[in-house]
């Protein structure tokens, strides 16, 4: 057996060079570029110069902003908006599973809609909603039925900004994961129900919980997975709801807003890098602990 | 005696008729609800009703950008805030022809560089990312674990975090001022990766096994077997790069300078800058319905893909 394999030549890496090829020089090379840089301080102009661990001391010891508002607010979003967007995302793949074709393509449509229009319609359309003078939607329609006397100024209460933020957070949930887990329901084999009910399944909760989330585990960590990262790519949104910059009190101020205001608007690149080192350190926790809950325990590979 | 036995035989009888209802009975309330119908039933309706909140609040950013593209300018700024547009009106569009035909590239050369690169975008990127996604499924090599866990990392990153790094990869490689540079960085899709080898995971491994034995090799398992079993993972993909090249602003605003390379959606963030606010406001919505259209299309015509590959497939 030892003598086939070893005169054969493993045809896998012609499947793998093309696809890492351009992996390596449009990404890896960048996140270590990225990493290089967090150890140095960097204006754009000058070449880098080493500095060492100073970045991340300074990150975790001096900047207030960084540790009371960015880290704090990040985890807070990422810890609603995950877990919560998920369930949406799933409940509303079964849901739209259950009516016929034409409806559900366009359905699916709307539902997905906020995953395809682009970052900056997405915040002009909930600003108008919730502007804090009359003219906007939302004040104009509790006004005219009687629940409110005056607007409410809904985008300069720090707290209500932060709970804007996960409504539109939650808005926007439905993104590839849910059309992925969408594809996985569809295509579950119609026999196991079938069986599955002719040997007694009962309830469409049962149907739920022993066919549909066991068929489809891959699409669920895939999910589980996007869901996650998808959080802590949100940037932006507490400006761009207030134009205000920064936002009043630093509400809703995300790591990914605060190394943005370091690497493009003071151009200290190497700072902003250890930041980014550290939300991926963040980032890589959270993906654990996703894989953990939702992937397979042990490969039931027979290759 | 016999009497007897023809009792014992028609209770039998009843029996079995029983059990066969029951199952009948069973197997017709499953019909009733079953997943994936192929037509409307009222039972339904309990189903759209509890999408409902959702579908109001999701279906904003459509009936925005359909009905701002076609309001008039006095409707835009109206007071009390309209929903809809009362009065259709196609001046948006006009003004957004008139803007179009002053500009010194001809308004169809950008329609055609992001249809161009769009269209390689989500070619490549599916043939790389589905080749990659079949050996980290299926096949055997030493690097696998290391290089799948580098793109699982891949996919964690936040795209502003490399943003500074991209630059200068792109200025060293000459990936300036060129088509190629609307398409090559965008072919590494590491999720995309991620989901096609999700899905090439459910694929029985009995049917490779038996494919190897009768003497297939790898590409034709990948092309004759594995890739339509995979259809729906291609189709969201395909959605994802299409994504990705279609609404890029970056490349065109920080990599080209020859205004005739530059694509569409760059144009039209461009368009909006130069002229007044209020005229402004009404042709960026047609610029944005032009923009977002061509993503519904594309959805409805690869959504035919999504469903029942599986259930053809012969596999049970």
């Amino acid at each position: 057996m030892k003598s086939v394999k070893k005169k054969k030549f493993n045809d896998a890496y012609l499947f793998i060079i093309p696809y890492f090829t351009i992996f390596f020089t449009f990404v890896i090379a960048l996140i270590a570029i990225s990493v290089i840089l967090s150890f140095t301080y960097y204006d754009t102009i000058n070449f880098p110069s080493f500095v060492g661990l100073r970045n991340y001391v300074n990150l975790f010891t001096q900047d207030t902003d960084f540790m009371q508002f960015a880290l704090p607010t990040t985890i807070k979003y990422a810890l609603i908006i995950g877990p919560v967007g998920y369930m949406i995302s799933f409940l509303m793949a079964w849901l739209l599973a259950q009516v016929s074709y034409k409806l559900r393509t366009v359905l699916a449509i709307i539902l997905y809609s906020p995953s395809l229009t682009s970052g900056v319609l997405m915040t002009v359309i909930w600003k108008v909603t919730f502007s804090g003078d009359t003219r906007g939607y939302l004040n104009y329609f509790l006004l005219n039925l009687g629940l409110i006397n005056e607007p409410v100024q809904w985008l300069q209460n720090t707290s209500m900004i932060f709970g804007i933020m996960i409504f539109v957070g939650l808005w926007a949930s439905m993104s590839v994961g849910f059309l992925a887990m969408l594809s996985g329901i569809l295509n579950i084999d119609k026999d196991l129900y079938e069986a599955a009910y002719v040997d007694g399944m009962k309830s469409r909760w049962q149907e739920i919980f022993y066919i549909t989330i066991p068929s489809i585990k891959p699409q669920m960590l895939f999910g589980a997975v996007m869901a996650v990262v998808g959080t802590f790519n949100a940037a932006g949104m507490a400006t761009a709801l207030t134009g205000a910059y920064p936002p009043p009190q630093l509400a809703g101020w995300l790591i990914v807003d605060h190394m943005n205001d370091f690497g493009f608007g003071r151009y200290e690149m190497g700072y902003a890098s250890a930041m980014s080192v550290v939300l991926l350190l963040i980032v890589m926790a959270f993906y654990s602990v996703s894989v953990r809950l939702f992937g397979e325990k042990k490969e039931k590979r027979i290759r | 005696m016999k009497k007897d036995k023809d009792t014992e035989q028609l209770r039998l009888e009843k029996l079995k008729k029983k059990l066969q209802k029951k199952s009948r009975r069973n197997y017709r309330r499953f019909q009733g609800i079953k997943i994936n119908p192929s037509f409307f039933h009222k039972s339904q309706i309990k189903f759209l009703l509890l999408m409902l909140p959702m579908l109001i609040i999701t279906l904003l950013p459509i009936v925005y950008i359909f009905s701002h593209a076609f309001k008039s300018l006095s409707e835009l700024y109206a007071y009390p805030p309209k929903i809809f547009a009362t009065r259709l009106t196609f001046d948006n569009f006009r003004n957004l022809i008139l803007a179009t035909s002053q500009t010194g590239v001809p308004f169809i050369r950008y329609v055609f560089n992001s249809v161009v690169s769009s269209a390689l975008t989500i070619f490549f990127s599916l043939l790389i990312g589905s080749l990659a996604a079949y050996s980290f499924s299926f096949l055997k090599y030493k690097l696998k674990k290391p290089l799948f866990a580098l793109n699982q990392l891949a996919i964690m990153i936040v795209p502003v975090a490399i943003a500074v790094p991209r630059f200068i990869v792109m200025s060293e490689l000459g990936l300036t001022n060129n088509m190629l540079s609307h398409i090559i960085p965008l072919l590494a899709m590491p999720v995309g990766v991620f989901l096609i080898k999700q899905f090439m995971d459910q694929v029985p491994r009995e049917l490779y096994e038996s494919a190897k034995i009768d003497g297939a090799n790898n590409f034709q398992i990948f092309w004759k077997i594995v890739i339509p079993l995979v259809k729906p993972a291609l189709v969201t993909v395909a959605i994802l790069a299409f994504q990705s090249s279609w609404n890029n602003v970056e490349t065109s605003s920080l990599y080209v300078d020859d205004e005739a390379l530059k694509t569409l959606p760059y144009y039209f963030s461009t368009l909006t800058l130069g002229t007044s606010a209020i005229a402004a406001q009404g042709m960026s919505a047609v610029a944005s319905l032009i923009i977002f259209v061509p993503n519904i299309v594309l959805f409805i015509l690869l959504q035919k893909n999504v469903m029942n590959t599986m259930a053809y497939s012969g596999i049970k």
